[in-house]
Formats: C-alpha cells, sequence, structure tokens
C-alpha cells in the first residue's frame, strides 16, 4: 500500500491546538504555577510547594477552616435545592396538558424564568424580600412573620432556596415532560387494562421512562448549584455574617478581595477536581444505565 | 367470559353532530358468541382499531351500546370491564421482572399473594416463559415482549374478551407462524373470546372461525374464511379477501344472463327483480374462470401475461377498460395474446351498487 504523505494536515489542526492552548491549556498551567507560591504584592512570588493545599484540606488553618465550610454549605444547598427542584419538577410535568394549545402557553411560562439572567434574578428577588419596599418582605412582615434576610441567617437561606427553586425548577419540569411525551399511548391504555392506580402507573409507566432524563436533571442541577454565585452575591453578599457564603464566593473573596493569589489558585483546583469527579461519576452511572437496556438477544 | 353484544354501535370522533358518513364507526348490531375466534380485517384506517377500543373501553362510543352477557358495560371504564387487549408494540413494565410483569395486573386488583403466584406459574408455563420468570423483561426479544403482553391479560381468570391489535407487527416473519399456532392452541385451551384486528389476510383467515370484514367504517361482511371466499357479500370482501381478489366486472343482467362486453354469460340464477338505477356487477373468483383457446361464443380477451405462483397459474388479461384474471390450465399458451374466458356459472355473483344481490332458483 501506499501511502501518501502529507503534512498539509498539520496546519489545519495548528489553529484548533492554538485556541485551546491560549484558552484553556496556558491559562489552567497559570493557576497550577500560582497554587505553589506565595505572593506578598509588588509582584514577588515565593514557592511554597503542596502548602496550600495542606492548608486546605486541614480546617483548623484559616484557609481551610473557610474552604471545609463554605464546601459544607455549598453541598447542602445542592442537596436541598435538588430535593425541592426534582420532585416539584415531576410533578408539575405530570400536571401539564397533554395536547392542546394550553401546552404551547404552558412551555412559554415554564421558560420565563429560565431566560432571565442571573444577576437580573438575584436582584428580582433581592428587592421582592425587603422588608421596607419589597412585595413579599412586607407582606410577610405585615402579617407578623418577622422576616429579614439581611439579618437572619435562616431567612436569608430560605430566600437563596427560594429563588433557586423559581429560577429552575421550569428547567426540571421541561425536561421531565419531554421524557413523558415520549411515552406512547399504548402504554397508558395497556395500564387502564391491567387495572393499575395512579400511583401504580406513575411507578411502573412514567417514573422509568423519565429514569435518564432525570439523571441529566440532577446532574444539571448539582453542577449548577455547587457552582452557584451570581444570585447569592446579589442578594446576600454572603450573609449575614459568612452564613451564605458559598465556594464560589469565597473564591472571589480569597482572589480578588485579599489578592491572595496562591491560596486561590489552589482552591480553583480542589473546586474543579470535585466537579470533574462527579460529572465522571454521573457520566457513568448514565451509561452504564443505558447499556442495562438494550435488548439481548437470544432470550426468545 | 362472556357473548359479547353490539347494538347499534358507532363512533364519531367529531362527535355525535357530525355527518354520518365521516364517523369512523358506522351504526353496526351484531353478536359475538363466547369462546369464539374473531379477526377483525380490513385496510388502514377503515375504523376496525376504533372498534377495537371501543370493546375494551380506550374510546366511549358516540352511539349505541355493548353488552357484556346481556349487561350494558358502556359506560364503565376499562379498569371495570374484564377485557384483555395486546397492542401492536410490545407493552412491558420496564423496571419488572418477567413475572413481575404478569402479576401486576393482579397486584392492582388486591388478589392474595399465592393465588397470584399459582396464576403467574400457571401462565408462565402456557406461554413457555418459565426460564425467563425471574429475568428483566426489557432485555427480552419483541416476540417474547408481545407474549408477556398477552400473559398479562390471561393471568386473570375473569377476563371476557381477549383483544389483539395487530400484534405480530413487529414479530419476525418466521416467529409470526409460531406465535399465531400458540395463540389458536391457546385459544383451544382456554374457551376465550379473542378478537383479532389485522389487515393482514392470511393472518385474519387462519386464526379465526369467523372473520368480520370492514371497509370506511362499516361491517360489510361476517362469515367464516369458506363463505367470505365463496359468496362475498359485497365487492370489497371479494376483491381484499384471495389473492388474487375476484375480479368485477361491469355488465348487463338480465334473468339468467349477463352480458359482459357485448357477450352473454350463462348465470346459475335468475335475477329478475334488480333495483333500478343500480350500477350492476358481476364477480367471479379468478380460480372460476379459466383461459382456453378463443372460439366462437366465447368471451375473448387478450393476454397481458402470466404469473406462474408454483401450484397454480394466472392469467391477466384485459377485457375492453376491464383488468380481469383467470387461471390458466396447464399447457396453456396464447400465441396470438388473445384467449376465450370460460366461466363457472355457480360461482358467478351479481352485484347490484356493490351487495351481492341473491337470485331465484
Amino acid at each position: 500500500m501506499d501511502k501518501t504523505i502529507n503534512q498539509k494536515a498539520w496546519f489545519l489542526v495548528l489553529p484548533v491546538f492554538l485556541v485551546v492552548a491560549f484558552s484553556a491549556v496556558l491559562p489552567l498551567m497559570t493557576v497550577v504555577n500560582y497554587s505553589m507560591q506565595d505572593t506578598f504584592g509588588n509582584n514577588q512570588f515565593f514557592w511554597n510547594g503542596v502548602g496550600w493545599f495542606k492548608e486546605l484540606l486541614d480546617p483548623s488553618t484559616d484557609l481551610g477552616g473557610r474552604f471545609l465550610a463554605s464546601l459544607g454549605r455549598n453541598l447542602f444547598f445542592s442537596l436541598v435545592i435538588l430535593a425541592i427542584e426534582v420532585p416539584l419538577g415531576i410533578v408539575v410535568a405530570l400536571s401539564m396538558p397533554r395536547q392542546g394549545w394550553t401546552v404551547a402557553a404552558c412551555l412559554v411560562i415554564l421558560a420565563l424564568p429560565l431566560l432571565i439572567p442571573w444577576n437580573v434574578v438575584g436582584t428580582i428577588w433581592q428587592i421582592f424580600g425587603r422588608p421596607d419596599i419589597g412585595l413579599l418582605g412586607y407582606v410577610l412582615n405585615a402579617i407578623g412573620i418577622d422576616y429579614n434576610y439581611v439579618s437572619n441567617d435562616i431567612d436569608a437561606w430560605v430566600t437563596v432556596i427560594v429563588m433557586d427553586v423559581w429560577h429552575w425548577t421550569s428547567l426540571v419540569a421541561l425536561l421531565c415532560y419531554a421524557g413523558l411525551k415520549s411515552i406512547p399511548e399504548a402504554y397508558y391504555q395497556a395500564a387502564q387494562i391491567d387495572g393499575a392506580s395512579r400511583w401504580a402507573v406513575f411507578r411502573a409507566i412514567q417514573l422509568p421512562k423519565m429514569n435518564r432524563v432525570l439523571l441529566i436533571a440532577v446532574l444539571l442541577r448539582f453542577m449548577d448549584s455547587f457552582m452557584i454565585y451570581t444570585e447569592p452575591f446579589v442578594v446576600t453578599g454572603g450573609g449575614p455574617g459568612n452564613s451564605t457564603t458559598f465556594v464560589s464566593i469565597e473564591l472571589v473573596k480569597i482572589a480578588l478581595g485579599q489578592f491572595d493569589l496562591g491560596k486561590a489558585a489552589a482552591l480553583s483546583l480542589v473546586y474543579n477536581l470535585i466537579i470533574l469527579i462527579v460529572c465522571w461519576i454521573f457520566y457513568t452511572v448514565m451509561t452504564n444505565a443505558g447499556a442495562e437496556r438494550k435488548p439481548q438477544e437470544g432470550a426468545a | 367470559m362472556a357473548r359479547i353484544d353490539l347494538v347499534d354501535l358507532a363512533h364519531s370522533y367529531g362527535g355525535n353532530d357530525a355527518p354520518q358518513d365521516s364517523f369512523a364507526l358506522k351504526p353496526v348490531t351484531m353478536t359475538w358468541r363466547q369462546g369464539g375466534a374473531y379477526a377483525l380485517l380490513g385496510p388502514s384506517g377503515c375504523g376496525k382499531t376504533t372498534l377495537l377500543n371501543v370493546i375494551s373501553g380506550i374510546i366511549t362510543p358516540s352511539r349505541g351500546k355493548i353488552l357484556f352477557d346481556g349487561e350494558d358495560i358502556t359506560p364503565l371504564s376499562t379498569q371495570k370491564r374484564n377485557i384483555a387487549q395486546v397492542f401492536q408494540f410490545p407493552v412491558i413494565y420496564d423496571t419488572m421482572t418477567v413475572g413481575q410483569n404478569l402479576a401486576f395486573p393482579l397486584k392492582n386488583r388486591g388478589v392474595p399473594k399465592a393465588e397470584i403466584d399459582k396464576r403467574v406459574a400457571e401462565i408462565g408455563r402456557l406461554l413457555d416463559l418459565e426460564p425467563y420468570l425471574n429475568r428483566k423483561a426489557t432485555r427480552l426479544t419483541a416476540d417474547a415482549k408481545q407474549k408477556i403482553s398477552l400473559g398479562r391479560g390471561l393471568v386473570r381468570s375473569d377476563v371476557a374478551a381477549v383483544l389483539f391489535d395487530e400484534p405480530l407487527t413487529v414479530i419476525d416473519p418466521e416467529l409470526k407462524w409460531q406465535l399465531r399456532s400458540k395463540l389458536k392452541a391457546l385459544h383451544r385451551e382456554l374457551d376465550l373470546t379473542m378478537i383479532y384486528v389485522t389487515h393482514d389476510q392470511t393472518e385474519a383467515l387462519t386464526f379465526a372461525d369467523t372473520v368480520v370484514v370492514m371497509h370506511d367504517g362499516r361491517v360489510v361482511q361476517s362469515g367464516t374464511p369458506a363463505e367470505l371466499f365463496d359468496k362475498p357479500a359485497h365487492t370489497f370482501v371479494g376483491y381484499f379477501i384471495g389473492s388474487p381478489g375476484m375480479n368485477i366486472l361491469p355488465a348487463e343482467v338480465r334473468g339468467r344472463e349477463a352480458k359482459v362486453d357485448g357477450h352473454v354469460i350463462a348465470l346459475n340464477r335468475s335475477y329478475d327483480k334488480l333495483p333500478d338505477g343500480a350500477k350492476i356487477e358481476i364477480g367471479v373468483r379468478p380460480e372460476f374462470v379459466e383461459v382456453v383457446a378463443p372460439a366462437p361464443g366465447l368471451l375473448s380477451a387478450k393476454i397481458e401475461r402470466v404469473d406462474d405462483l408454483g401450484r397454480i397459474r394466472f392469467a391477466r388479461a384485459r377485457l375492453g377498460d376491464a383488468k380481469l384474471a383467470a387461471r390458466a390450465p396447464a399447457g396453456f399458451t396464447s400465441p396470438d395474446g388473445t384467449a376465450g374466458l370460460k366461466f363457472d356459472p355457480s360461482h358467478v355473483h351479481v352485484y347490484a351498487d356493490s351487495l351481492l344481490v341473491e337470485g331465484a332458483a
């Protein structure tokens, strides 16, 4: 076999290589570089080895304490919003009409919160919840509930969680709705004939068919909420105190507030690693779930 | 188990006020006896699936009544009717094993566990699903899945009728035979009323002892396969059943004679009172027309080609504007492309406006 040797192909790959190098590899390496050093400003850098990483994982240090506390808050936040948004999204999807003009209306209404920019969502809720001029805050206080997200930890948490549920339940609902729509009518008819109750239909048909979209929904919502920054920053600024300071807010404080580039770089890398690992776990689970569904021959 | 009566049953998707021509199912009154094997046969869109869904309760008819053993069940929901239905595409519950799939209808009805296990084992044995009872149902092939759908119907001991909606569509051809014989065997063993919807005449004729032919929302004939073949009540039946279908030729009929293309064909019966202004045709199956060498006194036709089906040969001929198929005996050749047609008078039927006319002896 004659192989034509043509090195021109390299020129076609080169632009991509350059783009990736400048947009991903080089910045990442810069971060890796910073994570090994300490800076006292004035562009003086000192070698610190894995020192920052050790501190990060040690709760007795300032950096480690702040990181682990914000990580804990972040995980708690993600779990709470998943526990609310997934069941709520399923319920919304189940109660949506399946045909007629109302379908389009429902889809548009559901899509609206998804189209609003993050910081606008934050601003809306920041104003909405204010006890003096916000509709929600004013009404709550007027009926005798002492609500103030600026001074009360629990009120701040409730506001941030309700805001996220308001913003993102639609996504789960839309994904579930797509999953539900793909179920052929015959399944419902067969279930009727089999005398299945509403709950049995849900357990035997709808939930299994929504399995895959639910996995995607959980993945998307987990990642997004784990990386959340803008909305709580606009509403509470991480407060009161540190009560709603999530990892990304902490990161920005360290990197831009204190200008501790070394600590911030180390934190970014660990943060990134956590997200990659969780992504990988989800990916593996999802592909395995897909493989299990393939029919096997010789089983007649 | 039950006798099923349809009383003036009709359905329109456009509501009861729509013109009757647009009804998906035009008014029908008929009785299906307990333990019978019925086939609803007709082309796509003829209303057979609508009729089936009306019986199973998925569709509420816009008119008329359905009686199970004389009891009006029209207003009852599907759950309350003792009906089993097998759909075109296998419906199985993904997360369950084969055994759990079979147990599902009983579990929903609150049957005791011991009874469920007994029934599931029995139906598993009947359908040859025993080795798979503990396996996930998703992993099986289409025909095994279709058997599970069927099994979910049979597992209930009180089931009045089993309805099949083109159940073999997704099954491989060589397995179709097996599954169909299985259905036949089950029918004999369980003494169930079975109603089988299909557009495939072979399926219908081999499965059923009574075939109900539907056309354009109307039941045009219901009878044994032999009746449908020998005496089609409607030109559509003649044309739809049999391969090739019945020859339908425009004719003038007077007394015991039919005049086709200026030629007289003898009839076995006498037709004196044909409705005025009706479109008169004669119908004769290709099996009962023979092409022979042209001779005076025989209707002559142009031979277009001869199809050799192995066991039998059919000549495709042209008679004026009409096309016609006829049996070609062994050794038949037509050097000049013309042939005489020999009709078997006892199998020539007369149709007025597509409906069979009974002649006088």
